[in-house]
């Protein structure tokens, strides 16, 4: 078969379907903005992931708030309100306990808004590689995950809170003496979330995601001062030092610290330092699992 | 003149598996499997062995071979999802690893299997794809409707896509390929799963698409395919190109032509010198118990060769004639049949 023959008609196909045609050709091609270097965050790109994942969560708004409220609001409800009426538990325990049902709830969901995310866009629909292959550096596709995390569990803590005050009823006892150090306990704890989530996605297989949630996140809530202030382990020397090893201890002791001030709680400066070290450690070490994931 | 494509000595390894690339409904590659048998023996797998290639501007260019010769290791390194052990590529002089985000900025990839997002629309997913690539948001809709209409999807634009068909899926993912109006778009098997009237469809896309002066590389292990549709094909095999031209140069450079097997029932050495002196014989390749004869004609010597081999005092128990093909010259490079 010589080249003449091959069948190249362009020409024909467009006389048979002339409205068909691909005729989107632009007098003057859009050349998006230069941010075309390496390390530069192309904003445009990065916006434009976070429309798309603000989209889909608003898509699904109904079943993720009943998904993120029903677990902390049984707790609240039977922790807070049936034992404290029934005199099992002080008043004082509301206090105690709904900072850290607050953190607790934004640590799981920030957790599971990136890792189950990225476990189903890498293993199931793959469709994570559309956006590897934007014009953007691509860890910043792993940062616009964490960035959409964080602002899931921000939302999360933010419903959490007052919808547990409303169910506790009376002396639940919180206040807000340190606004500023509040919000950058909360930021904080967020990022914390959002980057364990993206360190997990880019560990864990689809099929070991079960037993990730109850081997890791189940000891970390148990053990992480989320029921009972870290001075109430006194009694417990040697696991009172070990929990420290858990950053929810200091998320939920910070956030106890902000909200409730009366109940001893460990110095904010260490909370925040020791909070912003964790989330510095599982940024560098989520976006490494990431690159391994991404590039063969 | 600027290459479109250009890649220099590329290498890869694989150290464990290679990553997997789909599955291809052209017999599920029985190759993959012993590659991956050998795999577990020696623990690397040598995807890419030295690939060195040259795409000009404007062209359709096929990468030819079965499954597991690289070629998909080949579309993964010029997209920036694979990081070669040693080599070079360069997409329009940006090097791929060193310039990645330049290069991206060039290149549409429709992959061997389709990776859309289940959590949107058809059209959303065409959309979101351009605004990633800086798209204004009304030229985006534009572009999508054009698209959808192209490709017959517009009934279902506002459906999800997670009820969608393999054909569906595979050619919403060229749409979305397309939505940037990337200068060189990358096809991996791209009509691999389709019907017939959708995969006609498809060529008059990529013709179109290359009319306006874009280049287009396909990888495929369809001969047919890539005799019509590319105007220059590379054939691939172990990770390196084992001969480059026009469909007709790479035909033309067969031996005679003709390729007839013939298979014999015991071992016959000496018979080369026989089936050399027939008329329009170039060439003789033998082996054990069977014969490659190149020849400038297939019927009409077949009661020569069957004379030659009696003479030889052996039985013939197997005679093939191939026409000059595509199917042929890989042959007759790698002893293998394409469809293997």
């Amino acid at each position: 078969m010589t080249k003449t023959s091959l069948s190249r008609s362009p020409d024909q196909s467009a006389a048979q379907e002339p409205e068909r045609k691909l005729s989107y050709i632009v007098p003057k091609p859009v050349q998006p903005a230069a941010a075309g270097t390496q390390k530069g965050i192309n904003w445009k790109a990065f916006n434009a992931m976070l429309a798309r994942d603000v989209h889909v969560a608003r898509r699904s708004a109904v079943p993720l708030l009943l998904q993120t409220l029903l677990q902390p609001l049984l707790f609240v409800f039977i922790f807070g309100t049936v034992m404290t009426r029934s005199g099992l538990m002080p008043e004082s325990y509301k206090q105690v306990l709904l900072p850290g049902i607050v953190g607790l709830s934004m640590l799981t969901t920030g957790i599971q808004a990136v890792s189950m995310r990225l476990i189903m866009e890498f293993q199931f629909t793959r469709e994570i590689e559309d956006r590897l292959l934007a014009p953007m550096e691509i860890g910043w596709v792993a940062i616009e995950k964490v960035v959409a995390g964080m602002m899931q569990a921000m939302i999360s803590g933010a419903v959490v809170l007052p919808a547990g005050w409303l169910l506790m009823g009376r002396h639940v006892g919180l206040t807000l003496a340190q606004p500023l150090a509040f919000i950058a306990i909360l930021v904080l704890v967020a990022l914390f979330a959002a980057c364990g989530g993206l360190a997990m996605g880019c560990s864990v297989g689809q099929t070991n995601i079960g037993l990730l949630f109850s081997l890791i996140l189940l000891p970390v809530t148990m053990f992480g001062c989320v029921y009972y202030p870290w001075s109430a382990l006194k009694s417990f020397p040697i696991m009172q030092k070990l929990v420290l090893l858990n950053p929810l201890v200091y998320a939920s002791e910070g956030l106890r610290g902000t909200l409730a001030p009366s109940v001893p709680h460990m110095p904010l400066i260490v909370v925040i330092i020791v909070l912003a070290v964790a989330d510095t450690g599982l940024i560098m070490l989520g976006l490494n699992r990431f690159y391994r994931k991404c590039i063969s | 003149m600027e290459m479109a494509i250009r890649t220099r000595e590329l290498r890869k390894v694989y150290t464990g598996p290679p990553p997997t690339t789909g599955i291809s409904p052209f017999g599920a590659g029985s190759l993959k499997a012993r590659l991956l048998e050998r795999l577990s023996k020696k623990g690397d797998t040598v995807a890419l062995d030295g690939l060195t290639l040259e795409v000009e501007p404007g062209q359709i260019f096929g990468l030819l071979g079965p499954n597991g010769a690289g070629k998909t290791t080949t579309v993964g390194v010029l997209t920036t999802r694979v990081r070669p052990n040693s080599g070079e590529a360069w997409i329009r002089g940006y090097e791929v690893w060193q310039q990645q985000v330049q290069a991206k900025r060039l290149i549409g990839v429709v992959p061997q299997r389709p990776n859309l997002d289940f959590s949107l629309t058809a059209r959303e997913i065409l959309v979101f794809h351009a605004a990633y690539f800086g798209i204004p948001s009304a030229e985006r809709q534009r572009r999508a409707d054009i698209l959808l209409d192209r490709f017959h999807l517009i009934d279902r634009a506002n459906d999800m896509v997670l009820g969608f068909s393999e054909g569906m899926m595979q050619r919403l993912s060229i749409a979305r390929a397309m939505m940037h109006e990337p200068e060189l778009l990358f096809l991996d098997e791209p009509s691999a799963g389709l019907d017939p009237q959708t995969r006609l469809l498809l060529w008059d896309i990529i013709r179109e698409y290359q009319a306006r002066g874009k280049t287009v590389l396909l990888t495929t292990h369809n001969m047919e395919e890539a005799d019509t549709l590319c105007d220059r094909i590379a054939i691939v095999d172990h990770g390196k190109v084992i001969a480059c031209g026009t469909p007709a140069e790479l035909k033309s450079s067969i031996p005679g032509g003709y390729l007839i097997q013939l298979r014999f029932s015991q071992p016959a050495p000496d018979i080369s010198a026989r089936l050399l002196v027939l008329p329009g014989v170039t060439q003789v390749k033998l082996s054990d118990e069977s014969a490659d004869v190149y020849a400038d004609r297939g019927g009409p010597l077949v009661t020569a060769l069957v004379a030659a081999v009696a003479a030889e005092g052996v039985d013939l128990i197997d005679i093939h004639i191939s026409t000059p093909s595509l199917e042929t010259l890989f042959l007759h490079h790698t002893g293998r049949s394409l469809r293997q």
